[in-house]
Parts: C-alpha cells; structure tokens; sequence
C-alpha cells in the first residue's frame, strides 16, 4: 500500500514539476521579458519565482511526509528493549532524537523559508551584512553545550555497558565462523571453560577445544541455539575463527565483533524471557535472534541462531540436561593427557568408557590400537 | 566596474602571446595546463559515477525485490546471474557483496575525491588566486595520468573470473585477506590493491601541487585574507589527503604482504578452509586503525571540496557577502584538525579498549560545533538577499540541506552508547550517504552548473538544471530518508537479503519504495549529461562574467593557455563584495582598486586606499615561467 503511495507521489511531484515548467514557458512567451534587458542580474529567467515558491512547497510536504511515515512506520521498529542497558540506551536515543529534530525541523525551515523569501525581486538590494560576532558566538556556544551534555550522558552510559561484568554472570562463549554461530557452555561440574587452541580444531571440534585442560570435560556446545537466564547478568565471550564476524542481538541490543586472534565480551541483563516478549507480543511464534553484522562472506546475511531466554530453573534444567563435547565425541579422549583420564572417563558413555579401559591396556601394551579398539 | 569590462574587452589580444601551437596529444591528452586536467577528471569522474550508480540500482532491485527474476541481466552480469531450473534469475549472493564494495570504492574515490577535488582544485585554484598555472604543470599531468592507470586497473578487476573485491569498500582483512574467505579476495582484491595504492600516488601528487600553487603563486594582492573560500577548502582538503593517504598506503602495502608473503600484520589463529594458517600474533584491529585514519578524514576530503564551492555558489547567487568569512575559515580548520583525531568512532564495538571509545566519543561530537557554525552561516547568508536560483544555486541549496539533515544524525552515531545498537544497520548508511553523498554529489553538481562557462565557454540549459535538480533532490531524499527507519528497526548493513531473519522481515514495502526512488534519482542523472554533453559543443556562447561574480576567474573570458592575456589582475579587496551599500552595481569584483569606489568604501577600507600603492609596487617573479 504505502509503496503506491510512494510511486503516486513520485509521479505527482514529477507532474506539477512538469506543468508548473511549461506554465513558466508559456507565461514567458506573453509576458514583456524585461528581467532579460536589465543588466542587472541579467542571468535571471522567469523561473526563478516557481523555484523560490517550490522550495518552501517541498519543504511543507516534506513536514507532512516526514511526520506520517514516522507514525506509519514505527509500528516495525524494534519493541522495547528486553536487556537493562538496553532501556538505557533507547531512552538517550529518543532523547538524542528529540533534540536533533529540533535542530532539524527548525534549521531546514529556515533554510527553505529564507529561500522562498528572500527570492529575487526587481529593484530589491541585498542586505550587506558580512559578520555579526555575537551571532557567530552564540551559535558555537549552544551547540557547544548541547553536545556536552549528550556527551556527558553518552559517557556515563557507555562507561556502565563497557564495565566488567559482575562476577557471578552466567558465561557462554560465542564462536563466529563461516557461517553459523556456535556456542559453548562451560558445564554444570566445574562452571569453567576450558581452554582452546585454534591449532586443534577440526570438523569435529569446531571450537578447537583443549582437552588437555581438564576444565573442557563437561563443556557443552551448541550450533542451533543459545539459551540464557533471565534477569541475571550474562556475559558473552566472542571470538571468531576465520574472519570478522560481529554478535548482533537486536532485541538485547547487544551488539560487539568477533574477531580471530583477540576475543571480545558484552556483558548484559536479559530482563525478558522469550514466552514472556511471545505473551506481549501476541505472536507465539516469537524468537529472539542472534544476526552477524560484520560482513564476513557469501552467507554473511544468514548466520542466524536462535536465543532463548527463559527462567533461571528451566536454564538450569536445560543445562543439566546437555551432554558434554566430550560425552558427544569419545574418541576425543585420546586427546586427554595420561594423567587426567580418569578424570575425564566420567563424562563418557558407559559402554565407551569399558572400552576404553582395554584400549588403554593395549594401547600400553605397545599397540596403536586405540583408535581400532573405539572403534 | 568600468575597469572589469575594459579588461574583458580585449580578450582576444593575446593571440601573439600564445608561445607555439600544441600538438593534440599534448593539448588534450598529456596536458600540463590545468584546465584540461581538471576537464579530464571531471569526464572521468561523470563516467565512474555512471557506473558507480548503475551498480547501486542493481543491488537495490535485489534489496527492493528480492523474488525479481533478474534473468534479463544475465547477458550484462553471465555467471552473476544464475538461473534456476524454473528460468528464474538470482543474482549472486557473492557478487551482491563485490557490487556494494565497487560502489563504495568507486563512489567515494573515483567520483568525490578525483571527480569533486580533482576538477575543481585543478580548474579554480590556478584561476582563482591569479595564477597561470599550476606550480609544476608536469607533476599535475603525472597526476591525473596515475590517477586513470588506477582507474583502469579497477575497471578491469570489475571482470575478472573471480569477481571484484567483496569485503566491503572498508576491506578489512581477514577477509580481504583469504582467497579461501571469499573469492573476491583473490586477484580481485589484488587489483584494488593496486589501484588504490596507484589512486594514493596521483591523490598526493596532485595534493602537493594544490598546496604549493596557493601558498606560492597568488597574484599581486592576494593575501590568505582575501583568498575566496573555494581556495581556502581545496587548501584543508590537500592538506588532509597529504597527512592521511600515505596511512592508508601503509595499511595497503601491509595487507599486499600478508596476502602474498605469508607475514602476519593483520591475521592471527586462523582456521579456514578446513585448515589452521600459520600466523600468529597479528591483529585485524590494527588494520581498522590504519584504514580509518585515512578513512575518517577522507569523508572530510569529500565534503569540503563542496562546502568551499557551496561558500562560492550561495554568496554568488544571494548577491550578498558570505557571513562570517573568518569564521568559515576557522571552522574549516577546525574540522581539519579534528579530522585526524576521531577516527575510531568507526571502531566503537570492535573490541577495541573502551576507555578509546570514551575518549573518541568526545572529540567526534566536538566535531559538531564547526560543522553546525556553517551550516548556520550559510542560511544567514540567505537572509535577505535578492536570490537568484540559478542550477547551482539550488544544488547549494540542497547541499546545505543534506549537510544539516545528516549531519544531525551524526550526533547520534557519535555517540558509542547508542552506536552499539546503530553500527553497521541501515541508520549508518542513511547518515553517511545524506551527509557526505547526497550533499557532496550537490556540491559537485553545483560546481559543474556554476563553473561550466567558465570551462567550455558555453552555458548550460538553466530548464534542464532545474528539472535535474528538483528530480534528484526529491528522489535522493526519497532514497535516504526512510533508511533511518530500516536502521532503528535493526536491519544490518550488506544483507543480501532479510527475509531469513523474523527480526528483519518487515519493510518489504519500504525497501522496495527506496528502490524505486533510486532509479529514478540514477535516471534523473541522464538529465544532467544529455544536458553536459550537448551544451559544451551547442550551449548558447557563455559571457566572461554570466552570474556577476567576484572571483577572478571572471575576469578573463575563456581563458587559454596562462589564463590572462595580459598581465595577471592585481587583487584589492576580498572576493565578497555584493550588495555594497552605495555601490551602483550589486557587485564589485576582486581586482577593482578601493580608489575606484570612493561611495560604497567603508570607513576602514578608504584608509585601505594608501596601500594600493605598495601592493602594485610588488613585482611578479618572472623567473617562474608562464
């Protein structure tokens, strides 16, 4: 609908230009020409009164156009904001918006009425007015002092999002790469991540996982979903592994890139569950999601993964309900130092972990059978 | 005034002056004068920004439309255009990225740094500071030259197998980097490579003649304080491109040897391709900081250019003095030399320390004050002036308009808390294409409209400036305006499509809304260069003077070979003495002694009258040749 609207306006815009243009030629052949004598401004033609009126006519309809699709359009903007920073930065965006719109309606209006007004008129002399520097001061000081005072709002903000995270956040590590996101837990048992080396990832081990650290064995990771709690800090470790991507949760407004060989973190507080911005929608088919805004390839538009917030006891239902990478993939345990795998055997399958308890036997026995015998 | 017309009459006494005929190829093609230079990149410049808009309309249509069949663009694009079993054409997902990187690339080098500085700093400065010509005719020639070996080099990276480059115009490694990453990174992104660093060596040639010509070579008279705004923005912007393209130069020559030499500037634990890549220890960042200190100051290498041609055009064309002159100057300045230290607001979520973040938060929106004094000084020039709309006039006008509408936006993007919502949605591209495109394009279209009988002699058809102007300026802000809305609403910047996304599946109608406008606003174009083309060989014969203007280029009529027949003018008083209270006419010219008008002096300038003497005391250095 708005889009005929659209093209009609076009179209009657292009029209009255049109007819207003052939208007002033015709006008031109009836009217005495005597703007062309005049060796003043002879460079002056007869359009130059519709150009005068025009401007302020498009300055109207821009008003009008500019306000209705406002209204029009806001319906589609983001609904409010379902992290705590995020309540703060949209209430210093509207507020930052509100201020430039003053600054925009009112300096436009000037600048198109001025035009109109001050358009050519035979006889009339410019008004020579080279300086005025209480004018020039005043308006580099009121400028001044607006700027200052979003910067200082701006600052404090920033400064609050950018603070370390509380040290009780729930982490989860993200992983940027061509193209998915993937997540990883760091387990029910220790709470930790375990650390990874970008040297060991394979197609299984996509996060390069380091089972030599034994922080790894109940890590748990994820490509189709990340789940986390509401209303407790969550903080996000990012890291890409092939090229830029960039985490973008619109809904949180969380937005920070993932970069190979530096990882990065956004810590925030979901202060919504998925069923409850579902509820408050009224679309029960509602999902937070999570976008890359770092171009990062030919896929760049589809790196998608499902968020779910939820409370804090189906989190943690969830969470214990996930089996670790290394529960996932056991013949990972061939990874995991002489030493730690004891440790370790607990989080394989039964059935696997006899296995390899021979396995280790002939493994020390001398053959390279290890692998044959998970097999 | 009685002496300007004098001096006009006898333009055509300098035929013996002429020191030899030129052959073809050095008048027209290897050219050292400064006026053929600035044709030749002004040609070239109108040639790229055909292709650089033809480009955009493909990439909206897919933005616009994403179910169109683009079957019809298969003979154009061959292999971008895939076409399924149904006979339905889909373009590319990695030819969608190369078409938005080249028209970046295109648009903000090829058009608005060569096309916008490169004409018009050529042709003004010489003619506007009372010069023959540029200080080293050659080294502008060598210029210019580089600068289409860079744009062939482009051209031809636009065909290769692989595709251009495809990482956005930023080019961040590793994308741009890994030929794994993206096939545009093969030897498409070798070619950019190339060209821009061939771009970087005319981009400093010619900004080094700019600076040397103005501070060297101006008339007798003509000091810094009279100097017109136009020289005054072509001298910041030279600056800027000498300070800041070498920086990116480096970064260029770091990304050539991680890509071909196996060093590690920019890559760091890398796994792609289903292998892990050797390096280690680099840093993407650092590539960001490099890039960016060009690239922050380049939007200001864009935008001032048509700010100082702006200044000209507006106080031209109200018939009154610019307001507060000193004061552009200085905000001029001031944006200059805050050019170089706001870079990193592009960086605020790329992990970078946010204590950096804070700090370059600050000096961006300190970069505002200037910004808004001239925008204030331009709408106070207006104020009661006797307005003459000629083309450039409105283009001016338009450009101050989209200097403020987008400008404005700025302040938010400044500002890092709210950029963490904003960056890299569709608000950034709304507020950079309507602050440093729409408004530097006006700017150089108002330039070409005001300046065009000045360079070939003829004048352009007003009816069809008109009609240029009002199509474009309507579709433009058609185009931009609702991006903001596509941007609060969250959708991300280089996305092949949306529709993937519940988040981002609204605004089907918006966009293609958008696109339609922006065809409409690359058609209107086809106004302006029927209109170019035909007027410079069948214009009506242009007067040496047609819009009553100051400046001394007016005062010789179509200037050849050292510009003045005779003697160079002498200058006497700034170059915006419009509507002169008591002067007979609304304007008198730069090079009138303040003798000759003892009824519109004021006070201070009758005392100016003694040191008339000592400035025609000075003597031309004639050890420069013409």
């Amino acid at each position: 609908m708005a889009i005929i609207i659209g093209i009609l306006a076009i179209v009657f815009i292009v029209m009255t230009v049109m007819v207003l243009g052939k208007t002033q030629s015709l006008l031109k052949g009836i009217r005495p020409t005597d703007s062309e004598t005049s060796s003043e401004g002879e460079y002056v033609d007869d359009a130059n009164n519709f150009n005068g009126y025009a401007m302020f006519v498009f300055w109207v309809i821009s008003v009008v156009g500019v306000v209705w699709s406002f209204l029009y359009y806001r319906e589609d903007f983001l609904p409010e904001a379902a992290s705590v920073h995020g309540k703060e930065t949209d209430y210093w965006f509207w507020v930052s918006m509100a201020v430039i719109m003053v600054g925009f309606f009112v300096v436009n209006s000037l600048l198109f009425f001025f035009a109109y007004k001050y358009r050519f008129k035979k006889g009339r002399v410019a008004t020579f007015y080279p300086h005025n520097n209480k004018l020039e001061v005043i308006w580099t000081v009121i400028p001044a002092i607006i700027m200052a005072g979003l910067v200082f709002s701006g600052l404090k903000v920033w400064t609050d999002v950018m603070a370390d995270a509380p040290a009780d956040a729930e982490v989860v590590e993200i992983m940027g790469k061509q193209f998915g996101w993937q997540v990883r837990y760091p387990g029910v048992d220790d709470n930790k991540l375990g650390k990874y080396n970008f040297k060991l990832t394979d197609a299984t081990n996509e996060f390069g996982i380091d089972l030599a650290d034994e922080n790894s064995f109940d890590d748990f990771t994820s490509n189709t979903e990340m789940h986390i709690p509401v209303g407790k800090p969550v903080l996000l470790k990012i890291r890409a592994r092939d090229v830029l991507h960039s985490v973008f949760i619109p809904h949180m407004r969380v937005k920070m890139d993932a970069v190979p060989g530096m990882p990065t973190k956004f810590w925030f507080t979901p202060t919504q569950t998925t069923d409850q911005a579902r509820a408050e929608l009224g679309n029960p088919e509602f999902d937070f999601e999570i976008a890359c805004t770092e171009v990062c390839g030919r896929s760049h538009f589809a790196m998608k993964l499902r968020l779910i917030v939820e409370d804090e006891a189906t989190y943690n239902k969830w969470k214990r309900e996930q089996k670790p990478f290394l529960a996932m993939n056991p013949d990972y345990i061939e990874k995991v130092p002489a030493n730690l795998k004891a440790k370790a055997m607990k989080y394989l399958p039964v059935e696997e972990s006899t296995n390899l308890v021979v396995a280790e036997d002939e493994a020390t026995a001398g053959g390279a059978g290890t692998q044959a015998a998970l097999k | 005034m009685a002496a300007v017309t004098a001096h006009v009459a006898d333009v055509h006494a300098h035929e013996e002056h002429e020191h030899h005929e030129l052959s073809f190829v050095r008048k027209y093609i290897f050219s050292e004068d400064h006026k053929t230079i600035a044709k030749q990149y002004l040609i070239s410049g109108i040639i790229w920004a055909v292709i650089g808009g033809l480009m955009s309309v493909v990439f909206r249509l897919q933005l616009g439309f994403p179910n169109l069949d683009m079957a019809w663009l298969k003979p154009i694009l061959g292999q971008w255009v895939s076409i399924s079993a149904e006979g339905v054409g889909k373009l590319d997902p990695n030819f969608y990225l190369a078409l938005v990187t080249m028209h970046g690339t295109i648009m903000v080098f090829f058009v608005l740094t060569a096309g916008l500085s490169g004409t018009f700093s050529n042709f003004l400065i010489p003619l506007q500071i009372g010069a023959r010509d540029m200080a080293s005719g050659f080294i502008n020639m060598l210029s210019y030259w580089f600068f289409f070996l860079s744009s062939m080099v482009m051209f031809v990276s636009i065909f290769v197998e692989t595709g251009p480059a495809g990482g956005g115009w930023v080019v961040y490694p590793p994308l741009s980097a890994l030929a794994d990453a993206n096939p545009g990174s093969g030897i498409g992104m070798t070619l950019w490579l190339v060209a821009m660093a061939l771009f970087i060596v005319s981009s400093l040639l010619g900004g080094i003649n700019y600076v040397t010509t103005v501070i060297n070579l101006r008339t007798r008279g003509m000091s810094f304080d009279k100097l017109p705004l136009t020289i005054w923005a072509f001298t910041f912007t030279a600056i800027l491109g000498i300070l800041a393209f070498p920086v990116l130069f480096s970064a260029a020559l770091l990304l050539i040897f991680d890509r071909s030499f196996g060093t590690s500037f920019f890559l760091s634990e890398i796994y792609v391709n289903g292998q892990a890549l050797p390096n280690q220890g680099g840093s993407p960042i650092l590539f960001q900081h490099l890039f960016w200190f060009l690239g922050h100051p380049e939007v200001y290498i864009i935008i001032l250019p048509a700010l100082g041609i702006t200044s000209e055009v507006i106080a031209t064309n109200s018939r009154k003095p610019i307001f507060g002159y000193k004061a552009m100057i200085f905000s001029m300045a001031g944006i200059m030399f805050l050019a170089f230290i706001v870079w990193a607001h592009h960086m605020f979520v790329t992990g970078m320390n946010p204590f950096l973040g804070s700090v370059f938060m600050l000096l961006t929106l300190i970069i505002a004050v200037p910004s808004a004094v001239k925008a204030f000084n331009y709408i106070t020039t207006l104020w009661r002036g006797n307005i003459v709309f000629t083309p450039a006039m409105l283009f001016a006008i338009g450009l101050v308009s989209f200097f403020v509408s987008g400008g404005l936006t700025g302040i938010i993007l400044g500002n890092s808390a709210l950029d963490i919502q904003l960056h890299d949605t569709y608000f950034v591209v709304a507020h950079f294409h309507i602050v440093m495109g729409a408004a530097a394009i006006f700017g150089m279209l108002a330039g070409v409209y005001h300046w065009f009988p000045k360079m070939f002699g003829r004048m352009m058809n007003a009816k069809m400036g008109y009609a240029h102007f009002w199509l474009t300026f309507i579709s433009s802000y058609l185009v931009f305006f609702p991006m903001h809305y596509i941007g609060i609403a969250g959708f991300p910047r280089r996305y092949y499509q949306w529709s993937g996304f519940a988040t981002f599946d609204s605004y089907a109608d918006l966009n293609a809304f958008i696109t339609v406008a922006a065809i409409i606003s690359v058609a209107a174009q086809a106004i302006f260069i029927s209109n170019f083309v035909y007027s410079i060989f069948k214009g009506k014969k242009a007067p040496a003077n047609p819009w009553n203007s100051n400046t001394l280029e007016w005062t010789t009529d179509n200037p050849g070979h050292g510009n003045w027949p005779g003697e160079i003018p002498t200058v006497y008083r700034w170059p915006y003495d419009y509507s002169k209270p008591n002067s007979a006419v609304d304007f008198i010219p730069q090079n009138i002694p303040y003798s000759s008008t003892p009824e519109s002096n004021l006070p201070h300038e009758n005392e100016m009258i003694a040191d008339e003497k000592e400035i025609e005391k000075l003597e031309f250095d004639r050890s420069i040749p013409d």
